[in-house]
């Protein structure tokens, strides 16, 4: 560890190192489990697995759609949250922050309560426009950006309030209006925050279990995302549910580090 | 993390249960892990075999059948397992886990769930393929879905489900919230929900009745009250409760 990289400070004290250590041993040790129990040897063949890549696919593209959801209504409840005051704000970050504590499955009951043919506004979708919600991909992602998007608004409001207000009234006295400021002046500035908080909230939305089986089902193709997969695999065959795990591992991270490359290239 | 907890718990349990280990009359705390469908009836039964054996005393963990096989074979401290299917009991005793033979104590047979009053006039299971109606069922790796693709398979019916649930309860609850139209459950399940789910009863359920066998664990910090526990779960006291709530003797 020591003078792998040219790190500013000299010496690391002894202090941090050791609970840094047992803590970098402490999240790595499970992986290790699981990577000790991977049957390698037929690893292809269970790849090739019927309903493996669609589970694949299924998570991808909804974890990457409740992002995007989470994006466009979360960033502007981050610069509410950050910029502007008005009476409740308080308890409005709060509530925003309510699904990081609530558990998954019970957030699954709740929208469930909500979107459902008995829930507040199922009813009414079903009779007005025949949509039925539960069950459904849509399902899958409601669920995913209700628990995944605290995450960004979060990371957001964080680097919205460390960004220095004054270079938008800059933006305000020069004549910009307070849309052009926002897109000008402040989103570039908060860019790493957002970049943060949409990889965090995409990573939290491809984990996503407890509120996906309670809300959207489990039914392959469809609803059937990753985690899911690997639930219901651990019931019959273990060793399916450390591939499809590994598998899951294995290309977030990939895409995760990908995406550091591109984005975070801060020096 | 449920498994987890589940384990933490069991520990604890186990800790606590460590008086009854060196004397020969069974005391301290018995540790069983039952089937999910289990749940109503064995707490009455735990009860009635608290009350006839004072000094011993149960504690359940209840949950899919499969997750508490392989919790048991993980190397979880329990004195008994009681499972849903055979094919779920066979994992622990193939381990070598087993302090004998696992015997069947009660069987269950499968109904649909509908809710209350029946709105969808559901009478067999040839009603479930109609357009229109929602339908679920468990995932074919936990038993109610392997018995369920039995019994539709003797009926000759194919049901396009909504959703395969991760267990009994789970397919359940979506008849309970109103979100399903009908779920293949067991009876006793079905029982247990009586006042929002009425349970129809179909001649194909004959042809996939399902065994529940019992256990007691060799590994278990408990064996004496293991044995006892195991017992009791065999007398006539335990299948009286166990044929109120719908099961069926073996």
């Amino acid at each position: 560890m020591r003078g792998a990289s040219s790190a500013p400070t000299g010496r690391i004290p002894v202090a941090l190192a050791l609970p840094a250590a047992a803590g970098l041993t402490f999240l790595v040790l499970p992986l290790v489990g699981l990577l000790t129990r991977t049957p390698w040897s037929d690893l292809p063949a269970r790849l090739a697995a019927p309903g493996v890549l669609d589970a694949l696919r299924l998570s991808l593209g909804t974890a990457t759609a409740a992002t995007v959801v989470s994006v466009i209504l979360g960033v502007p409840l981050a610069w509410l949250l950050a910029r502007s005051s008005f009476p409740g704000r308080r308890v409005v970050r709060a509530l925003v922050t309510l699904p990081l504590v609530l558990p998954p499955v019970v957030g699954g009951v709740a929208l469930l309560l909500v979107f459902g043919r008995r829930g507040l506004l199922g009813g009414w979708l079903e009779n007005a426009f025949g949509v039925t919600v539960p069950f459904s991909t849509t399902a899958v992602v409601l669920a995913e950006a209700f628990v995944a998007m605290p995450f960004l608004v979060i990371s957001v409001e964080g680097a919205l309030r460390a960004a220095d207000a004054r270079y938008e009234e800059a933006a305000a006295t020069l004549g910009a209006t307070p849309w052009t400021a926002f897109r000008r002046i402040t989103l570039p500035l908060v860019l790493p925050g957002l970049a943060a908080g949409t990889v965090l909230c995409w990573a939290r939305a491809l984990g996503e279990f407890g509120a996906t089986i309670t809300f959207a089902g489990n039914f392959p193709g469809r609803t059937q995302t990753m985690p899911l997969a690997v639930y219901l695999a651990l019931e019959s065959d273990p060793a399916a549910a450390i591939v499809l795990s590994l598998l899951l591992l294995v290309v977030s991270v990939a895409i995760l580090a990908g995406l550091r490359e591109r984005w975070m290239s801060v020096p | 993390m449920r498994r987890l907890t589940a384990l933490v718990a069991l520990a604890i349990l186990t800790v606590a249960g460590c008086g009854g280990r060196a004397s020969d009359t069974p005391t301290g705390t018995v540790t069983v892990l039952a089937a999910a469908s289990l749940t109503e009836s064995f707490t009455q039964i735990g009860k009635d075999f608290e009350k006839a054996n004072p000094g011993v005393r149960v504690r359940f963990s209840f949950g899919g059948s499969s997750t508490l096989a392989q919790q048991i074979t993980s190397g979880a401290p329990a004195d008994v397992f009681a499972a849903a299917s055979p094919a779920t009991m066979k994992q622990v005793t193939e381990a070598g886990l087993a302090a004998g033979p696992a015997d069947t104590f009660a069987r269950n047979q499968l109904v649909i769930a509908v809710p209350k009053g029946n709105p969808k006039r559901i009478v067999g299971l040839a009603d479930l393929t109609r357009p229109g109606t929602k339908v679920a069922l468990c995932a074919a790796t936990v038993p109610c879905g392997a018995t369920a693709a039995t019994a539709l398979g003797a009926a000759g019916v194919t049901v396009t489900p909504v959703t395969l649930e991760r267990d009994v309860r789970a397919a359940l609850a979506k008849v309970r919230l109103g979100e399903v139209d009908a779920a293949l459950v067991y009876r006793t399940d079905a029982r247990a929900a009586a006042a929002q789910v009425d349970g129809v009863e179909f001649p194909e359920s004959t042809k996939a009745v399902n065994d529940y066998p019992i256990v007691a664990l060799r590994t278990g910090p408990n064996p004496a009250g293991a044995k006892l526990f195991v017992a009791y779960a065999k007398s006539e006291a335990a299948a009286a409760v166990l044929t109120h709530d719908g099961f069926q003797r073996p």
